[in-house]
Parts: C-alpha cells; structure tokens; sequence
C-alpha cells in the first residue's frame, strides 16, 4: 500500500502528445478511477504507471520514491489486463504462484500465499484446470488473485470488466469493490465505462486529448462539471448544453420538467419545447424535444417519470422549467464553467 | 405465389453448387500430382528393394525377400552412412532449435535496423544451391579457406597452436571437420525456414502475456523458459520435424563438399543410397537403402503430429 504520484507527466508519440502533462496525487488506500473517451490517453497513462512505457517528460513516484526510470518488478505494481493475460499453459494454481516463484519466495510460503488468495477468491474449486476452460467470470477471478497474491503497493485495473457479459460484469463491480475496502490496496482503474468509474470510484479522473479535464468525487464531477466536455461526457444521457446570452447553460434531463399549473419559483428558466418522441426507459421516460424559442435548433433531453409521462404526447409544444440551482454556466468560447454568481441571467 | 417459384426453380442450381462436388473437383489434381509422384515412386521403391532389379534391367522379376536389405547393412559404407545421417540430423536440429529460438525472440523486438537483419537472415534460403555451394566449397577450401586464415591470425591454428600444427585444417579431408561442416551448412540452408515458422509462432502469443509477465516480476530468462517456450512448443515441433526430414533426405550438401570421404567415414544415408542404386547401378540395393529408415521416420512424424495437436487442443 502506498501513496502515487505523478507530476507532469507527458507522453510524445512523434509529434502526437497521447499524455500531455498529467499531475495526479493518490492517496494511500484510495481507489481512483481513469475514466474517457477511447484514445484520450487513459491507457497510455496506465502503462507509464505501471513502467512499461518511459514517459517522454515528469516523474512518477510511489510511495513517495521516483519510479520513473525503474523497470515494472521494481515498483511492486500488480496489473489486471483487459484479457487479463493468464498463462495459457499453466493451470490456475501455476499462473497465482508465478509471480511468487518469480520473486523466488520458497514453496512452502508460496503455497500457504496461494491458498489464502484462493480461499479469499473463492476459486478453490478451480486450481487445477487451465485458463482455457475458465469462464470469463471465472478468468477475471484468477487475473485478480494473482495480481493480489504477492502483497502489491499498487494495483493498476485496465477495463477489467469490459470482456464480462452485462449481467455478470454488475455483480463484478460489486465484488471488485468490496475487494478493494478488505485489502485496502492502493488501486488505479482505467475504464471508459462510466457507471463503473462513478459507482467504484472514491474519486474519478476524466480525461480528454492527454489532459485530465477533471478530478472529483463521483458527485462532485455530475453536479459541478468543470467544463462542458465533461458536461457532455458524464451520465446517461448527458447534460443538456443550449447557447444563451453568449453563454453556454447546462442542466441535466432529470431537472427538466413540464412545467406544472401554479406559481414558478423564482429564477427558474422556462423552455418552450416541441416533443419529438417520448422513450420508455423502464423506470422513466426519455423525452426528445426541440427547444422552439431561441436561436438555431436546439436539441433537448428530458427524464419524467411515469405519471408525467403518460400526459405528454409526441408532436406537442410544452413549457419545460429547470430551477435555477440546477442551472450550471460555461465559457462559450473556452467551455470552462463560470461561477453562479458572474453569470446573471437575464429573463 | 407462382412468380417466386419460378425465379426459385430458374435460380440456376449448377454442378458446381451441388455439395461435395466442387471440393472433389478442386482437389483431384492435387491428388493426381501426388499419386503420380509420390505414391507410384514409393511402392515402386519397395518393389524394387525386394527384387534383383539393376538399372541395366529395372524391371522387377524375381522377388528375393528381405536380401537386399540383409546384403546392405553388412557394408561399412552403410554404417557410416547410418551414424553420420543420424549425427548430422540430430546436432543440425538441435542448434536450429536453439538458433531459431534466438532469432525468433531478436526479430520478435523492435530496434533500429531490423529490416536489414530480417533481409539477411532470409538470404540464404533465397540463394540458389549452386552459388551456395560455390560459396561454402571457396570458404572452406583446403588451400585458400579464409576461415582457415582467420583462425591463423588469431593464432589458434598452425604449429603449436589450438587446432595446429597443419596450416590447414582440411575440412572435407578429415571425417569429423568434414561432418561438422556439413552440419554447418545444413544449419546455415535451413535456418531462415526454421526461424520464419518459430517466429509465425512467436509472434501469436498475444503481447500482454508478456506485460504481465514483465509486472509479475520475470526476468529475461524466467520469460523464454516458464512463458515463451511452453508456448512455442506446438510451433517448435512441427519446425523441428520439417528441418529433420530435410536434414534427413538431403544428399546434396555431401555430394557437393565432402563426397562421403575420406573413405566412407563422412557418408550420409540418402547419399550412399544414390551411389550404390544409381552411379553403381545395383538398383534394388539401393531402393533397400533408402527405405531402410522409413518406418523409424513415419513413427516419429506420427509422433510428432501428434504431439503437437494434443497440445495445441489442450
């Protein structure tokens, strides 16, 4: 268990900057998660972390001691590949001792190591068959006892859940978690997968084009987006973006509601909004809108749940409100959000 | 309802489209050429080991049993010929193995230059028999062999030397230089094969094995013997195979360097067998000989294959 650090960390691949100054401090024990767009440089950043790839400029530190230059058995990191990488001919039990033996750790302690990580697992029963008879539930366990098994300062996830079926890969978050808070492992966990960076995540990292954009708790990051790609690129559908006053307004479809008789509170902002189609999400409603005063066309997201929903009709116009808290305020021309209170709205 | 009949039933069913057809049709030539020049030379070749035939009379008269093969195994030329070809196989497949191995695992990297390198260890599979041999008969002449030079500038051949007193070691006038340089050139012919198919292997073990390996704290050597190897074994036995049979049934590297002397101690089996059927015209004896190992090589390929499928499957 320890502390990471990066500090200025830049990537060049020709004239191709895939990290472009990085600077992350993890704390001992936290569990941070990486989270973009493919090519955004999260996984370049992964293998630097990990040492198999020398950054161009910045140092890396864990546990306080620059690694920058120190080969990966250096580092005491332990990784978890996407396909998880388990040595195809050696059987369950061979694949957990081999970075024990490669430590030259005698077989009697190497042994007693690998029936704790098994019974802590819960793959007794799988020890002696080869990978290729695991299931990809069954693989991911053994990647992971095997990353654990040797008492790693860091732990480093490259999207190991993205090769698991929707079903298993929720009860997977789960335990990957619970994993974490019973270890206390220091962890890095590169995804593109939003839920799983906002629901296993202490904080979450966006990163885009080689820069992390921004760094907060899972809340922090869906309330109080520091700018509009991060806006557009968090939850599901994302926050609505609209040009107003030379501005750039945000508000998430779950605060766009019809607009309900009676007295509007005060400061809320009222669209008028054509329906173009009215989607069932399950629990709620996805409403697709035109917003139909306003310059331009402007698309618009709303969630309603299911009373709301069954009294609008595609192919009416409506009132939409957002409460003025819920109004979030962005540059036009930087995208970077600007304080409530310089931006006054003009009615 | 009538109309899609119709197109249906006009659609146009050819011979070709019929199951079963189009495959028997695209594979008879190729079984064709080899029934002609494989299957008809081989049982011809047993026929002719249990006959009196000559090439004077190749017609196979008389059966005469085993005698043929009981006549050969009691020359010293067939001895020697039997231990060289087995030597010769036996070291040259070794140090394939461990070359290819090599330079599978050097071409597998990246590093500045490697087109070049990958250019000339190709070369000599490109190079046509002849020039090859003109070039080994110059580089290990008797007189002018500038490896003999080299060795004598670094004062290990010549009077009181290593390898002395000669000025020459005589590569194709002593029986254990002469088999080493037809080991030698056996190992230079074959290697860039033998490399291609270790390095087609090499570079199919997905790269995060290797990441994972390099996080899990294997060194060079832990990597090539616990991970590369185990995984390269399917690949290294049929590589392994190919450069036996190769080895094996080759004569022209003995009849182009050392032609089996002095005496018959350099003799190879293939090579023994061409003399004696064909330059000395006991044809039978000669059909005798170069059946004489057969069955022992069809176990081995048998062996081999499968071997390698059981570990591919595993």
């Amino acid at each position: 268990m320890a502390t990471l650090e990066l500090r200025g960390i830049k990537k060049r691949f020709g004239d191709f900057y895939a990290v472009d100054g990085v600077d992350l401090m993890i704390a001992e024990g936290e569990f941070l998660a990486i989270l973009g767009p493919s090519g955004c440089g999260k996984t370049t950043l992964m293998r630097m972390i990990a040492g198999l790839e020398p950054p161009s400029a910045g140092e890396v530190l864990i546990g306080g001691v620059p690694v920058t230059h120190l080969p990966p058995r250096a580092r005491n990191v332990s990784m978890v590949f996407q396909s998880y990488a388990l040595y195809p001919h050696m059987s369950v039990a061979e694949n957990i001792a081999f970075p024990l033996k490669a430590r030259g750790m005698p077989k009697s302690e190497r042994d007693t190591k690998v029936k704790w990580v098994v019974g802590l697992m819960g793959i007794e029963g799988l020890v002696k068959r080869k990978p290729g008879r695991l299931s990809g539930g069954e693989k991911q366990k053994v990647a992971l006892a095997r990353s654990l098994v040797r008492d790693p300062s860091l732990f480093i996830f490259d999207e190991p859940l993205s090769s698991l079926d929707a079903q298993v890969r929720a009860m997977a978050r789960g335990e990957l978690r619970q994993l974490h808070d019973r270890t206390g492992v220091t962890t890095v966990y590169v995804t593109h997968d939003q839920l799983e960076a906002l629901g296993m995540g202490d904080r979450v990292a966006i990163m885009n084009r080689g820069q992390v954009r921004q760094l907060g708790t899972p809340q922090e990051l869906y309330d109080d987006p520091a700018d509009t790609f991060v806006a557009a690129f968090l939850g599901s559908p994302p926050m609505n973006l609209i040009e107003r006053d030379n501005r750039i307004i945000g508000f998430r479809p779950e605060y766009l509601q019809p607009r309900a008789d009676g007295s509007l509170a005060q400061g809320a902002l009222v669209f008028k909004v054509r329906i173009m189609q009215l989607e069932f999400l399950g629990s709620e409603w996805l409403i697709y809108g035109v917003l139909e005063d306003g310059d331009g066309e402007n698309r618009l997201l709303a969630k309603v749940d299911q009373p709301v929903a069954s009294k609008l009709r595609s192919g009416e116009s409506r009132d939409f409100v957002v409460e003025r808290s819920c109004l979030r305020f962005f540059d036009k021309t930087t995208g970077l959000r600007i304080a409530p209170s310089a931006a006054k709205l003009t009615q | 309802m009538k109309q899609v009949q119709s197109a249906i039933a006009h659609a146009g069913v050819s011979l070709a489209d019929r199951k079963g057809v189009l495959g028997t049709l695209m594979l008879a030539p190729a079984l064709a050429y080899i029934a002609a020049l494989v299957a008809v030379p081989f049982f011809l070749a047993i026929g002719l080991s249990v006959s009196d035939a000559t090439v004077g009379d190749p017609a196979i008269h008389h059966f005469v049993g085993l005698r043929n093969f009981v006549r050969v195994i009691h020359e010293s030329a067939f001895h020697f010929g039997l231990r060289n070809s087995m030597i010769v196989t036996f070291a040259t497949l070794i140090l394939i193995l461990v070359l290819a191995t090599a330079e599978s695992e050097l071409l597998a990297r990246d590093f500045r230059g490697k087109r070049l390198v990958q250019i000339l260890l190709i070369l000599p599979w490109a190079m046509p028999v002849s020039l090859a041999a003109v070039g080994w008969l110059w580089l290990l002449d008797s007189e002018f062999s500038p490896v003999d030079w080299l060795l004598r500038t670094a004062h290990l051949l010549g009077p009181g030397t290593l390898f002395g007193p000669a000025n020459h070691l005589y590569y194709y006038g002593r029986e254990w230089v002469g088999i080493g340089a037809i080991i030698a050139i056996n190992v230079w012919r074959l290697l860039p094969f033998a490399t291609i198919i270790v390095l087609a292997g090499r570079t199919s073990i997905p790269r995060d094995i290797f990441e994972q390996a390099e996080i899990d704290g294997a060194g060079f050597f832990r990597t090539l013997f616990h991970i590369t190897l185990p995984a390269l074994l399917p690949i290294l036995t049929v590589a392994a195979m190919f450069t036996a049979l190769l080895v094996f049934g080759d004569m022209t590297i003995a009849a182009l360097t050392t032609r089996g002397g002095p005496g018959y101690t350099t003799q190879l089996l293939p090579y023994w067998a061409y003399l004696k059927g064909i330059e000395g015209g006991a044809l039978s004896e000669g059909a005798a000989i170069a059946l004489f190992l057969f069955p022992v090589l069809l176990v081995g390929a048998i062996l081999a294959l499968r071997f390698a499928y059981r570990t591919e499957s595993a």
